[in-house]
């Protein structure tokens, strides 16, 4: 598969603190890449590289077969990669529609309600979203029908790569289930999803290829159906010989005796 | 099962079975107050000035308060825009009268011609804006600090274009004098205005429905359409009719209403309009939504100053003069206290453009009233700070309800 978003040798620095050093990464269409790693590996600062929040210090993005610089989140918009964060960056004084299109309304100079309520019902739809009503404001919706609402709007821009940022750190088990539905979803439309994740299980129930990222650096690239929790976690934590697996080790001798 | 079988005849917006009507009490006692403290509040102040002087719900002093509202009104106008974005604006007196001396130097000391001197009275206004916007966005100073330094700086200004004598009068035959003071809108064309208003209300009302249904979603009655139009028709006709017993209904005021409306159309109902709602909800979720936000304080803070601007303008024409008190003095918190007793959140992203129709007129009710009985400005200052701080106090309480309540 070719890939769509590639990423080479990306590095960005705070000052003396290098938080991501010569990171690589491919999306393909149609295809979910799990981003895991320890609490400061570095994934939210490559969401936001990604996103336009953060230029990169160095490094190359190619997008759809051409180099590309995203310098605002506005030109990450338009090239087609859309960015839910895990704060949902959702405006709770307005309401679903509002929110569904905002910096995007239609008919910008005598807004088309009418028509954007009609388009937020279908989209809601599409994703089977259980969202009663859209003139709510959002501060009246929960975890769950936020998270909806936030990947609903990202997908209004007809996007070719959508990056999820820890999209079910705040759900419960129903309200999970239905996001990771969503993802699997927006894979069948052919969609780049880029799944960043502290939940090992939900990352391999969805994700088809998991990337890990470990102080900033690539820490390998492992095939989601083949790769083993021990893999995994030796790859994230950077060794075989640590706490978790003295921990699962000793259990394990504990049930042979 | 009979739900089902329901449920396609159903409006698409209306389908969700958890959807139940929610009561107007429930509303309410959720923090959703809308117009009702305003309303019930200017009832109460009209009941008590009535009850101790009869001349107050006079036509003539109805009359008079109207057109004396009209200047302050202007300048909080520009503050709700302000304070929708979660800005504060504390300079709008200063730049008032600082415009209001721009005008009189020019036009009367200098000789310009009457527009060409008010262009550049509200010319200035908007580069003040401007200046404000870039050393918010550029250098990160806090708008309360930048405005505060433009409050004592264009005062300065002002008082120093004035000069030593301090004063300067316009002449009572010029267009601006005239229109603040004598042009009055002939009765047949109130009335006719109020009927096109009425019409206007149910044609836009009816249109709007009618796409609704085609779309198929949920829409009002043309029934409760009717009732509105027709509800709207009486109360405006009813008011213009005992101000018709007077001197009637200024231009000015007419004016004024009409910037109300195109303000209130731009803030509900035009993409800029939104972004600005957005930005004082989250500003960084408007931000990553693509809006620019730099660009947006910059029109909200110009917008501001140019309706300051204005109003210093009508303020000078009103007395035919501008003199050093012109925008002093209380101004500035009246046209800051009119935005936030008419019902705009100081907390940003909650308010509207009748907000300072409704502030203004409860202020200068309190300002006519006092008069009428002969008390001073010291009395004026306690009330209004005291309606103020019930005002502020109220939107907090609302706040904190209508987190509770999750309406944001």
């Amino acid at each position: 598969m070719s890939a769509i978003l590639s990423l080479r040798g990306i590095s960005k620095n705070f000052g003396a603190v290098a938080a991501l050093t010569d990171v690589s990464l491919d999306v393909a269409a149609g295809q979910v890449v799990a981003v895991v790693g320890d609490n400061g590996a570095g994934k939210s600062t490559l969401v936001k590289v990604l996103s336009g929040v953060h230029s990169p210090s160095a490094g190359t993005i190619t997008f759809a077969g051409a180099e590309v610089t995203i310098g605002s989140p506005a030109e990450a918009h338009t090239l087609g990669i859309a960015t839910v964060f895990q704060d949902l960056a959702l405006c709770e004084n307005l309401d679903v529609v509002e929110n569904l299109f905002l910096g995007r309304e239609l008919r910008r100079g005598r807004l088309d309600e009418v028509a954007m309520e009609t388009r937020s019902w279908e989209l809601l739809r599409e994703l089977s979203a259980k969202i009663p009503t859209v003139r709510i404001p959002v501060a009246s919706l929960s975890g769950g029908q936020r998270q909806t609402v936030a990947i609903a709007r990202s997908l209004l821009g007809d996007p070719k790569v959508i990056i999820l940022d820890e999209p079910t750190a705040a759900l419960g088990v129903e309200q999970t289930a239905e996001v990771l539905n969503l993802i699997e979803r927006l894979r069948d439309r052919g969609l780049g999803v880029i799944m960043i994740s502290h939940n090992m299980e939900d990352v391999r129930a969805v994700a088809d290829r998991i990337a890990v990222l470990r102080l900033g650096r690539d820490n390998g690239v492992f095939d989601a159906a083949e790769v083993s929790n021990e893999t995994l976690i030796a790859a994230i934590t950077g060794a075989t010989d640590n706490v978790v697996t003295r921990r699962a080790s000793r259990r394990e001798s504990k049930a042979d005796v | 099962m009979s739900d089902t079988t329901v449920l396609p005849e159903r409006a698409l917006d209306m389908r969700d079975e958890r959807l139940r009507p929610t009561a107007v009490l429930d509303r309410i006692r959720s923090g959703d107050l809308g117009v009702l403290p305003i309303v019930v509040g200017l009832a109460v102040i009209w009941s008590v000035f009535q009850a101790l002087n009869p001349v107050f719900l006079s036509s003539a002093n109805l009359v008079n308060l109207l057109m004396e509202s009209v200047s302050v009104g202007v300048i909080a106008l520009g503050i709700v825009g302000v304070l929708l974005v979660g800005q504060i604006d504390l300079s709008v007196g200063s730049v008032s009268g600082l415009s209001a001396a721009i005008t009189a130097i020019t036009y009367v000391n200098a000789g310009w011609s009457l527009w060409l001197s008010m262009a550049a009275a509200i010319g200035s206004g908007a580069v003040i804006g401007w200046i404000y916007a870039q050393m918010v966005n550029r250098l990160g100073v806090p708008s309360f600090v930048a405005t505060l330094a433009g409050l004592l700086g264009f005062l300065g200004l002002q008082l120093w274009l004035l000069g030593s004598k301090g004063a300067v009068n316009l002449p009572f035959d010029s267009d601006l004098v005239h229109f603040a003071q004598l042009a009055f809108v002939p009765a047949w064309l109130s009335y006719v205005l109020v009927a096109v208003a009425a019409v206007w209300i149910f044609i836009t009302g009816y249109s709007l429905a009618r796409a609704r249904r085609a779309a198929g979603l949920s829409a009002r009655s043309t029934k409760v359409l009717v009732v509105r139009s027709l509800a709207v028709l009486i109360g405006l006709g009813f008011a213009v009719w005992y101000l018709n017993e007077a001197r009637g209904v200024g231009w000015m005021v007419v004016s004024f209403v009409a910037l109300v409306l195109v303000m209130n159309y731009v803030l509900t109902r035009t993409g800029w309009g939104r972004s600005v709602f957005a930005i004082g909800g989250n500003v960084e979720a408007a931000r990553r939504a693509g809006i620019n936000v730099k660009r947006m304080y910059t029109s909200v803070f110009m917008l501001c100053s140019t309706l300051a601007a204005l109003g210093g303008l009508l303020a000078a024409a009103r007395l035919a003069a501008a003199n050093q008190a012109t925008g002093a003095g209380d101004v500035n918190l009246n046209a800051i206290a009119a935005a936030v007793i008419g019902g705009t959140s100081l907390f940003g992203g909650r308010g509207s453009a009748f907000s300072a129709l409704l502030g203004i007129v409860v202020i200068q009710s309190i300002s006519s009233g006092l008069t009428l009985l002969d008390l001073n400005s010291s009395f004026r200052f306690m009330v209004t700070g005291l309606v103020l701080a019930l005002a502020v106090s109220l939107d907090s309480v609302a706040r904190r309800s209508r987190a509770a309540h999750g309406r944001a």
